[in-house]
């Protein structure tokens, strides 16, 4: 029993790497149709600039969880700014193709620079150890990325709902031409939101620097996992991306304990499946409708 | 009439050219020190851009350099290799492009030897490959017995290291110094497979039980549940046999599970470059089996000055096999007078040999190198005197106590 709590927490966990992730991946299509396929890489520059911040500048974890967001929201401004808003206007396959391109440029960057073993990071202070709840010893570690990736979806949920700027979005990302008809000026919140979207992924990357090997390809798989839980949970709904994201953690944690050789391919079995009974995913819109 | 003029140009420029092919260079099986296309082709063939780039990569080709400087300097003008080249390909750590990529070296490249192949599926098809080409492979990376074993050939060779090695050095010292009960877990491919049964077979042998075995698939990024798994029989040590980024991944997990204080860590295969990339703190106090380390005597060192001054980094002991392997090959085609792959192999055979990287080495008759290995223990971050100066040398286990002896499933 106690090992079902410690899969289910790891599970979580996981999972709220995902869900964060997949809300900046959401949050970016809704608004802007793109499919930012650089989100994977997006999330590994989140977990370098914490290493290199932590390396030359000796900022710890936690001074890093609030900076390198702002950092990767600007990098997110500039990629909107140079490159993504000339496309936009076109077929959704053409940004698809560029942020592609940009997230394999990225990924080279960071390895010639870095090499391929990898950067250091600490163990963040205080999060050393297990805690005991119930009598079942949980890393402290694992407890507090649940918690703090259901508390960011918690804010961005409230942004989204009980804010202006988050009422836009949420037209916007459900229709954007009638958006516009309003008198809305959907354009102007194009750009932030981007950046918002990478912020959302910079921070998946930088709670993922001591948990993970910080190396060039940490995105890539990544970024194939992020777009199967984007599919599960509907592509543009918001909710469907953060339920999803943890949902994925679950089947991925699940799957390794109790049936490790299938653990990889339970995820996209799970997407099959969903897609067959519910082609717009779990919380998506039939467009048809 | 005016057609046969042509036909008996022809004819002329064919005998002709016959005849010239006849007088001209001999082909490789030409006795008396004639080599092939007139040059000597060494094969590179590894990770070039992946995750194993920076434990040997396109350093080993500085390597390789410096020992064709090295063979040249010793011999001047009465080398028998007066042209070497390196040729270099990237198998991306997959045994299909293994193959692809030594089939061009050995045909179009007119490769004669190829050497390194990290990675234990790509080096048994590359294994394949030289003994349908007949022509030489020298494995420095790649850690299967099999090699040596059911796959062995006459023209495969094992230079560095072999799981049957690590599991003899770390899993019986450890065994030996109380870590009695043990939870094993491994990559599930060719390596792992092969690391979890040598393993088993060495903890069993020194005593000791291995509780479970438990497998992960390969690459992974995620071992939270992996590490519950085995933790949940409370063994005294974990021992883990992933390598390169999987490893880095498995050890912050642990740590950052708080797994220290209750098992020791052992692990399966280290590599220097991973110290450097997690950092020695994390890895504090644990204990490995090393084929070579560049800081264990003054001989080591000044090699090892060399290779820094070339890259800028420290070497691997992959990057002191590949200058180890080359050096001796070429010492082998200078004895043999060809580059002919069945003479070179003759001078090889048997051969006792003590460099930079073997100590009391020999190449046994399973083509098998045996040699004095060691036994290492990670350095605190304080003992840390220089960097890349990550390891203290325990204890030198010798040659003959180190590797397993002649395998029977090994036939010629």
């Amino acid at each position: 029993m106690s090992a079902f709590v410690q899969y289910t927490v790891q599970g979580l966990a996981a999972g709220g790497f995902y869900a964060l992730a997949a809300l900046g991946l959401a949050v970016i299509f809704g608004v802007l149709g793109v499919v930012n396929f650089s989100h994977g890489a997006c999330y590994m520059l989140g977990a370098v600039a914490a290493a290199v911040l932590l390396d030359v500048l000796h900022v710890h974890f936690w001074v890093a969880l609030a900076i390198v967001p702002i950092l990767l929201f600007l990098v997110g401004v500039l990629m909107e700014r140079l490159l993504i808003r000339w496309l936009l206007r076109l077929d959704p396959l053409y940004n698809f193709l560029l942020t592609f391109g940009l997230s394999l440029i990225l990924v080279d960057v960071v390895k010639r620079r870095y090499g391929v073993s990898g950067l250091p990071y600490e163990r963040p202070a205080g999060m050393a150890g297990q805690l005991h709840i119930g009598g079942i010893g949980l890393p402290t570690y694992s407890v507090f990325v649940c918690l703090f990736s259901l508390l960011i979806c918690g804010v961005v949920w409230l942004l989204l709902t009980k804010t202006r700027v988050g009422m836009i979005v949420r037209a916007s990302t459900e229709d954007a031409d009638r958006t516009r008809a309003l008198g809305i000026n959907v354009g102007r919140w194009v750009t932030p939101v981007f950046g918002f979207g990478i912020a959302l992924a910079g921070l998946a990357g930088v709670m993922a620097a001591p948990f993970r090997a910080i190396t060039a390809d940490m995105g890539s798989n990544f970024v194939i996992i992020l777009f199967a839980v984007v599919v599960i949970g509907g592509l543009g709904s918001i909710l469907g991306a953060v339920v999803a994201g943890f949902l994925v953690g679950l089947v991925e944690a699940y799957g390794q304990a109790y049936a490790p050789t299938f653990a990889q391919v339970a995820i996209f079995v799970l997407m099959a499946g969903v897609v067959l009974f519910r082609p717009a995913g779990l919380f998506g819109r039939d467009e048809s409708a | 009439m005016r057609n046969k003029k042509p036909a008996a140009v022809v004819a002329v420029a064919v005998l002709g050219s016959l005849a010239l092919a006849a007088c001209g260079g001999g082909g490789p099986t030409a006795a008396g020190g004639k080599l092939s296309d007139g040059k000597v082709v060494i094969g590179l063939l590894n990770d070039q851009s992946g995750v194993y780039k920076d434990l040997s990569g396109p350093n080993s080709k500085v390597a390789i350099q410096m020992a064709i400087d090295d063979y040249k300097a010793k011999y001047g003008a009465k080398a028998v290799a007066k042209t070497i080249e390196i040729v270099t390909a990237d198998h991306q750590n997959k045994p299909d492009i293994a193959n692809t990529k030594a089939q061009e070296m050995y045909d179009r490249q007119n490769a004669d030897i190829i050497l390194d192949v990290p990675t234990s599926s790509a080096a048994l098809a590359v294994a394949t490959v030289a003994k349908a080409k007949k022509k030489l492979f020298i494995d420095i990376t790649a850690g299967t017995t099999e090699l040596t074993g059911k796959s062995c050939n006459k023209y495969t060779y094992a230079w560095a290291y072999d799981t049957a090695m690590l599991a003899k050095g770390t899993g019986a010292a450890v065994v030996r110094n109380g870590g009695k009960s043990w939870s094993i877990v491994y990559p599930d491919y060719a390596f792992g497979q092969s690391m979890n049964k040598s393993f088993t077979e060495a903890v069993t042998g020194a005593g000791g039980t291995v509780q479970q075995s438990i497998a992960t698939p390969f690459p992974n990024d995620n071992f939270a549940t992996f590490i519950t798994k085995a933790a949940s029989t409370t063994p005294q040590v974990i021992g883990i046999m992933a390598a390169g980024g999987d490893l880095i991944n498995f050890v912050k997990q642990y740590n950052q599970a708080g797994m220290q204080s209750k098992a020791q860590l052992a692990v399966g295969l280290m590599f220097i470059t991973d110290i450097h990339s997690l950092g020695v703190d994390q890895f504090a106090g644990t204990t490995f089996t090393e084929p070579w380390y560049w800081n264990f005597d003054a001989q080591n060192k000044a090699w090892a000055d060399r290779f820094q001054a070339k890259t800028g980094t420290r070497p691997t002991f992959a990057h002191a096999g590949n200058y180890s392997a080359a050096l001796n090959y070429l010492e082998a085609v200078q004895a043999a007078g060809t580059d002919d792959a069945d003479a070179v192999r003759k001078q090889l055979d048997g051969k006792k040999i003590n460099d930079i990287f073997l100590r009391n080495g020999q190449i046994r008759s399973d083509h098998r190198v045996v040699h004095d290995v060691y036994l290492a223990k990670v350095k605190t971050k304080a003992q840390v005197t220089e960097p890349w100066d990550y390891e203290k040398i325990v204890q030198t286990i010798p040659a003959a106590d180190a590797f397993e002896p002649v395998s029977a499933a090994c036939k010629m």
